[in-house]
């Protein structure tokens, strides 16, 4: 045994990010004092990370129930059945802290963790989504951050081979001190192999495959270096690098052996790697393991155990083998190049035991370690609430000049620049690229689609994180039944500030209840998910942002539905606006680009009748009747409008509302679509959606260059176009 | 036709061109591994896109060295017809099977995106379906697609009628606001002298399906059948 020849210092407990309570629980849990080792296993176990200690007690509330819900959370990553024996396999992590330290290698490394979360269990990874939040533009950091993690993101994703779909980016200045990097990533998987990491079998083989183990990500940013005696090693970065070629060739060569009978359970090592991955699986398993820290492969000499428990070096996996298959195994590992070690064995001990150089350099009780995670329940207060924001109290701007504003403002303007720089047409199946509601892939070989979209409009969840975060899952549910799709099951990455303090708190409890309440309503659960606390920067928390992933399924692809406007002389529908409405400003663009007020509370989310106008919607797209559809959202109906316009370049002209018009051509009220159809097809569409209950109604019809209102004036699509499409490449040069 | 798709560490669409040579030939191509360092008898070899060793060092400049690469020469040499697609293009100037480099893109990003192509020589077996002068709808997606030569190798390409195909405006305008990436002369692919050999940076297999919103790229594999036919 090393001698834990000093004592632990309260330094060193503090340094390890553990409180003194926790430390007492751990020496109970050791019946002694901890080497500096197993302190660290501790660390990176009980860390709001791995363990969720400040949101487990939310998280257990939000449903993950669905009779096609093949694995909820709890695994690397959700698993949904999508019909013909095939299986969706997905996640959306978090990369916010190292992206803004190093935003290329940052975003890198976020891209390949999530594909590993995803091919672990036996999925080709199909599609890359991702969720970024960028500060001010006018922040002198903005620029850099953009332009390295979209470098980043496309460096990885574009050599892996794997096509960046979708996704969103935004701009506050409640990020300028803390960027948001969240990737997503969807593998499919035949449902009869599907791989999981509970370990079984004591005796069974642990091996690791991929590359070798360095000092990079080595939990340097709580490591105190005065305190640690090995102060003299070479302190690195704590953001990893990322290597997308090793990431490849590991996806090939791990789907290659997946598909002989060798595996028992793999895990890859992400967060906390070795550490992490081997606790889990024997965990998970009611099993033991032993390591012997010698065989693991090292890309530098005289590392410690210390180093390659805790290294988050990229590209490396655990498995536990059948026995007897491990020359198979490392036959393909080799052909592939990648290196290949058996480290240990399970045993049935229900201890994790470590050997370095002949000694035993940690030796802790794994049940006990996992059960007795601290888990809080912390003070917290609601966020108060916002006043309603009545229109008449906004300034009614002429509509020409407040259209212009928003199609050219950065939250807005298009992301060509962005998407152009990632490969998304990459493996022969995108059918929508991005810039539509919701990315399509097809299911490979077959008329069958996914659809995928990620979601959140924070400036809600901060005015109200209840509707908020109902808003969030209502949108992707929306964006996904704008393209046709029948939304399954949802991703959640929740990102919000330090949750020791209790108005942070309450924003988690309230964003936590509204996407419960939202995925409840439309039968549409919780499979996988991540947390991030702590995003703030000089006491500055960041506006919560609980990004949502939804995941849907076409079930024909010629009926796949786009937002473009298809031809002149259509007629064009809104559904699910309330007659009475003057349109809800509170939290609108046009309150905040327009008038310069970011304030009141935001559109409240009808969940009945969200529900009651998708499903109508949906309905006439598989009946053929529509032609375009869009949902309805930031910006209001005239920013959607004229984004079906651009696509297509086809204008619309639109009956005039009447004056004041600025609530119902830019208020922000949730679950509408606008739809257009052949003028023969518009009786039938209108009488449909009555039926059902749902509000419907023809605002006007396709054709020339320009956005006009009879008797308003009008906006030339040539003038939109360039304001649009101009923000972006523009700001990047300047 | 027997055809057969090469496929090195780090390659990523080979998958997708196999099933492009596929909905022409009616079979699958057979996937050959870099280190095999024999071909069998085949009608067309395949180079395909991707990132062969991670584009570390210099793009195609490892994956040219591999042993199948000896073997893809003597078979080009003898007239088998070998198709480079965008890393595959890069792989061919590497080995030398082609003229040029592949320079990084003008604007020092990676471009993703649909551009016109202008069909410069039909006198070929992958282009024979298209007619001169053609502006046809393509997709590109890379980073280094740059194409240089010297003003002399320039001008050979030029006069034995190499160039297969030219960046375009929509309109058919060959001009710099139609080049994505800088490329000399606006080249977007190239043949060897004897035109067995074609590399070229915009991919021909993701516009092979009109589901994936253009069919332009299909005649370019029927062309290769009907030369085989």
């Amino acid at each position: 045994m090393k001698k834990a020849a000093s004592k632990i210092s309260a330094a060193e407990i503090k340094s390890h990010g553990l409180t003194a309570d926790e430390y007492a629980r751990i020496k109970k849990i050791m019946g002694r004092e901890p080497n500096l080792v197993e302190l660290g296993i501790f660390s990176v176990m009980w860390s709001e990370h791995c363990s969720y200690k400040s949101s487990k007690r939310w998280l257990k509330t939000l449903p993950t129930k669905a009779p096609w819900v093949i694995c909820g959370p709890g695994e690397n990553a959700g698993v949904i059945d999508i019909g013909d024996g095939l299986a969706a396999i997905f996640k959306m992590e978090s990369h916010n802290h190292p992206s803004y330290i190093e935003p290329y290698q940052g975003a890198a490394t976020g891209v390949g963790g999530i594909l590993r979360d995803v091919f672990t269990m036996g999925a080709r990874p199909i599609a890359n989504m991702n969720a970024l939040r960028f500060g001010d533009p006018k922040h002198p950091k903005t620029k850099h951050l953009i332009s390295g993690v979209v470098s980043g993101i496309g460096g990885y994703g574009n050599c892996v081979g794997v096509p960046t779909v979708g996704g969103e980016v935004n701009f506050h200045s409640s990020y300028n001190g803390n960027i948001l990097v969240n990737a997503m990533a969807v593998g499919l998987a035949r449902q009869d192999k599907i791989f999981y990491s509970a370990a079984s079998g004591a005796g069974n083989s642990v091996v690791y495959v991929g590359s070798k183990t360095g000092r990079d990500g080595i939990h340097g940013a709580t490591m105190a270096s005065a305190e640690f005696d090995e102060a003299s090693e070479e302190k690195r970065p704590t953001v990893q690098v990322g290597d997308p070629f090793t990431e490849k060739l590991l996806i090939e060569a791990c789907l290659e052996l997946m598909a002989t009978d060798a595996i028992v359970a793999i895990q890859d090592m992400g967060a906390a790697g070795l550490t992490s991955s081997s606790f889990e699986m024997a965990s998970k398993g009611g099993l033991g393991v032993e390591l012997n820290l010698d065989n693991v492969p090292q890309r530098e000499t005289g590392m410690t155990a210390y180093e390659m428990m805790l290294s988050e070096s990229q590209e490396r996996m655990l498995m536990i083998l059948k026995p007897g298959k491990e020359k198979l195994a490392e036959k393909i590992f080799k052909k592939w190049e990648l290196d290949f070690a058996i480290i240990g064995k399970l045993t049935r001990t229900g201890r994790m035991v470590l050997k370095h150089g002949g000694k035993i350099v940690g030796d802790l009780p794994i049940d006990p370690l996992a059960k007795a995670a601290p888990e809080y329940d912390r003070p917290w207060v609601p966020s108060p609430k916002q006043p309603v924001i009545a229109t008449h109290d906004v300034k009614d701007v002429d509509w020409r000049e407040a259209l212009k504003t928003l199609m050219g403002c950065p939250d807005l303007a298009s992301r060509r620049w962005v998407w152009q720089q990632y490969d998304h047409t990459v493996m022969a199946d995108t059918i929508q690229r991005p810039g539509g509601d919701a990315a399509v892939v097809r299911i490979h070989g077959t008329n069958r689609g996914l659809a995928i979209s990620t979601d959140c409009t924070p400036r809600y969840v901060k005015a109200d994180p209840i509707e908020g975060g109902k808003q969030a899952v209502a949108e992707t549910w929306r964006n996904l039944t704008a393209v046709g799709a029948r939304p399954l099951a949802i991703t959640d990455n929740l990102n919000f500030g330090n949750p020791e303090k209790p108005a942070i708190m309450g924003q988690i409890v309230g964003a936590i209840q509204g996407i419960g309440e939202a995925c409840n309503k439309l039968g549409y659960p919780v499979v996988s998910g991540n947390v991030s606390l702590y995003n703030e920067t000089d006491g500055k928390p960041i506006l919560p942002t609980p990004a949502i992933g939804g995941v849907g399924v076409l079930d024909d692809l010629s009926k796949v539905m786009t937002l473009a406007f298809k031809r002149d002389d259509e007629v064009v529908i809104l559904i699910g606006q309330k007659d009475s409405a003057s349109g809800w400003l509170g939290q609108s663009l046009y309150l905040r680009e327009v008038c310069g007020q970011e304030a009141g509370a935001p559109p409240p989310v009808d969940l009945e009748k969200e529900k009651a106008a998708g499903d109508v919607v949906r309905n006439l797209i598989s009946n053929g009747l529509v032609t375009a559809c869009h949902d309805i959202s930031d910006g209001g109906l005239m920013v959607a409008l004229a984004e079906m316009a651009l696509a297509s370049n086809i204008g619309c002209t639109l009956d005039d509302p009447g004056a004041p018009r600025h609530g119902l051509l830019f208020g922000e009220d949730q679950g509408r679509y606008i739809v257009t159809c052949k003028t023969a097809d518009a009786k039938r569409i209108i009488a449909d959606t009555d039926e059902m209950g749902v509000p419907v109604k023809v605002i006007g019809r396709t054709g020339g260059s320009d956005i006009s209102i009879i008797g308003a004036g009008a906006v030339s699509l040539k003038a939109l176009h360039i304001l649009h499409e101009g923000w972006f490449p523009t700001y990047m040069a300047s | 036709m027997k055809a057969a798709v090469i496929v090195f560490p780090g390659s990523n669409r080979d998958r997708d061109v196999a099933l492009a040579v596929e909905q022409s030939t009616g079979q699958p191509p057979a996937m050959i591994w870099h280190q095999e360092a024999k071909l069998p008898k085949l009608d067309l070899i395949v180079v395909p896109g991707g990132f062969s060793y991670g584009d570390y060092l210099r793009c195609g400049a490892m994956a040219s060295q591999s042993p199948i690469m000896a073997e893809v020469k003597r078979q080009a040499a003898k007239g088998v017809r070998v198709i480079g697609i965008c890393n595959g293009f890069q792989i061919l100037t590497e080995t030398g099977l082609l003229p040029g480099v592949l320079m990084r893109n003008r604007g020092l990003k990676f471009i993703c995106t649909d551009v016109h192509l202008k069909v410069e020589q039909t006198k070929s077996a992958f282009t024979s379906r298209y007619k001169k002068g053609e502006v046809i709808r393509f997709h590109i997606a890379h980073n280094e697609g740059n194409f240089y030569a010297d003003a002399k190798t320039l001008k050979q390409i030029e006069d034995k009628g190499q160039v297969a195909f030219r960046y375009c405006e929509a309109n058919g305008k060959v001009s710099n606001a139609g080049n994505p990436n800088g490329a000399k002369n606006h080249i977007a692919g190239i043949f060897n002298v004897k035109r067995n050999v074609l590399g070229l940076m915009p991919h021909p297999e993701v516009m092979s399906d009109p589901m994936l919103g253009c069919n332009n790229a299909r005649r370019m594999f029927d062309s290769m059948v009907e030369a085989v036919a």
